[in-house]
């Protein structure tokens, strides 16, 4: 059968992912990629011309919380993890392209 | 030289911070300001296992907004992930709304000048959580403050209708008053409660031709300043590169700018062809919301007669200036004291002057609101009706204003303690104007010979007279009694 995605569009979206993917990686997550799309292919066998879009499994909407406030970790907890710290601040790999924030 | 005409064409899309005691999908609270990492849990650290729950408070501000931009809201709308890979939204994707929007489809007024105002179009508004902070000064590398990842965050997003710089101005202003009087953001500045991310381009007229500039987007501008002086930076800058490349707008040679603020200029960072990819899809975590008719009333009966409107009623209905009608409305609270003022008795213009002269005078010292300086609305309108009636002058009145302030008394109370009360009885002020008269034969004559010294010489008598009431006689009574005895 015919692969379902090629190599390019694996490199493009490991780029988009930031991962680093070997030459052999690529040939391998290729060939799953493509049998994970087959698999999927299955479900265009149903005729879903009268099915609404659905937007969540569950049948429930509406869940919301209180705007109150709960005591928050602590800063020693929170950067208990850290790979590393800078005082108070999570210290990361210098970011250059200055194009974060939501 | 060519002949070249060309139009700014600019949309706009704002965040603004919605002030909700705690975050969108957790408990922690929203503060500015505080020790770096100190509020933050599990869940807008993107622990494992987690489960974001929805701030309602957060979707009803929202909704609030939406109402005043004339929006249609939906009855249905979701949430969904967009991916986001910078390390002050750890969880590597941004909840968001992509396809399903809470809002869509209105407009906004913006004030321009003399009194007239435009139609901006709103594509839509929608919910997201706001990323923490990365500071890039400390070294080589960066330091993360998660405390504001997770902060309610309001999209909203405009048509390309603005054509100028000060249009662009007109309508970032208008919206910080409009949050403000919807008591849904401080919308501060300083503190990034408002970013604005402009869209420019121009249409270029040349030897009868149109010639459209591709598209540029600048990031994240975080001050009215920042915003104007970028657009008029862009404009010039997309105008040069056209004389110089001919390159016109096209499918996918949209770019993205940052401004560099020290030197004012804006600087490319990301090309056409790296345009982002965000894959967007559901949100499992989230189920999503219905607005039932009723509740989007309920909600919509939280609305209060927004800035621009109040502003336009104080000038057709009370006959101010549009500038002072501006004033007044800059903030909720003043426009309601004002409004209590004159429907506590006080003439609108009376109350106007009193307020933007000393009161807001009083406010900018004390680094407060007008509402919170102390005065009485009452108080004010009744001194507002004395000053009117000739009781106290207008310069009188400014004091007693001051005083009002410190001390809480009614205006009444305070003239009489300050002696400020004016002299109107014509026969007391008639036996004084005989005293001045009688004492200044000179000017007497001066006036009853007309000409040039006349209208000299009746100010100095009117002075004199003043200066013997030590300030306090009535002006224009003494002016009549002048008038009667001179002719």
């Amino acid at each position: 059968m015919a692969e379902k995605i090629d190599q390019a569009q694996v490199r493009k979206v490991a780029r988009l992912s930031r991962l680093d993917l070997t030459e052999a990686e690529v040939e391998e997550f290729t060939g799953q990629l493509s049998a994970i799309l087959d698999y999927v292919e299955k479900m265009n066998e149903l005729d879903t011309a009268n099915v609404e879009p659905l937007a969540h499994c569950l049948p429930v909407s509406n869940v919301f919380r209180a705007d109150s406030v709960k005591e928050s970790l602590g800063t020693e907890k929170t950067l208990a993890n850290a790979p590393q710290r800078d005082g108070e601040f999570f210290k990361v790999p210098k970011i250059l392209d200055g194009s974060s924030g939501a | 030289m060519a002949e070249l005409e060309y139009k700014v064409v600019v949309g706009l899309e704002i965040h603004v911070q919605l002030c909700t005691k705690s975050k969108m999908f957790c408990n922690c609270a929203v503060e500015f300001g505080q020790r770096p990492n100190s509020r933050v849990c599990p869940v807008c650290l993107g622990m494992p296992g987690v489960l974001p729950v929805m701030n309602k408070q957060a979707l009803e501000y929202a909704v609030l907004v939406a109402l005043a931009l004339n929006c249609e809201i939906a009855g249905f709308t979701k949430w969904d992930r967009k991916s986001y890979y910078y390390p002050d939204l750890p969880k590597n994707y941004q909840i968001s709304q992509y396809d399903l929007p809470f809002s869509a489809n209105g407009f906004i007024e913006i004030p321009l000048e003399e009194g007239r105002t435009k139609r901006i179009r709103i594509i839509r508004a929608h919910l997201e959580e706001d990323a923490g902070k990365n500071l890039h000064t400390a070294g080589n590398f960066s330091q993360v403050d998660l405390n504001r990842a997770g902060t309610p965050l309001l999209e909203i997003v405009t048509e390309p209708d603005m054509n100028s710089t000060a249009e662009v101005r007109a309508l970032a202003v208008e919206l910080q008053r409009m949050v403000r009087f919807l008591g849904v953001s401080e919308a501060d500045m300083q503190k990034g409660h408002m970013r604005f991310e402009p869209n420019i381009n121009l249409v270029i007229t040349k030897d009868g031709a149109e010639y459209k500039t591709p598209i540029v987007e600048i990031k994240n501008l975080n001050s009215f300043r920042a915003l104007e002086r970028s657009v008029d930076y862009e404009v010039q800058r997309q105008l040069d590169e056209f004389l110089e490349t001919g390159e016109t707008m096209e499918t996918g040679n949209k770019s993205t700018r940052g401004w560099d603020d020290t030197n004012e200029v804006t600087v490319l960072q990301r090309e056409k062809e790296e345009a982002p990819d965000y894959r967007y899809f559901p949100e499992p975590d989230l189920v999503p919301v219905e607005l039932t008719e009723q509740w989007v009333e309920d909600i919509r009966a939280r609305l209060c007669e927004l800035p621009i409107k109040r502003q336009m009623r104080y000038v057709s209905e009370y006959k101010l200036s549009d500038y002072d009608a501006g004033v007044l409305t800059a903030e909720r609270s003043t426009a309601e004291f004002f409004d209590e003022a004159v429907k506590a008795g006080g003439v609108a213009k009376r109350v106007c002057n009193l307020l933007t002269q000393v009161g807001l005078k009083l406010a900018n010292e004390a680094g407060c609101s007008l509402a919170e300086v102390g005065l009485v609305a009452e108080n004010v309108a009744e001194l507002a009706k004395m000053i009117d009636a000739g009781t106290v002058s207008a310069t009188a009145g400014n004091t007693i204003m001051q005083e009002m302030a410190k001390s809480g008394k009614a205006a009444q109370i305070i003239a009489e303690e300050l002696s400020l009360i004016q002299k109107s009885d014509a026969g007391e002020l008639e036996t004084i104007v005989d005293e001045v008269l009688a004492e200044n034969p000179k000017a007497v004559d001066d006036v009853k010979s007309g000409g040039k010294k006349s209208k000299k010489a009746r100010g100095f008598l009117l002075g004199q007279v003043m200066q013997k009431t030590k300030g306090r006689a009535n002006p224009k009574v003494v002016s009549q009694i002048l008038g009667k005895k001179l002719n």
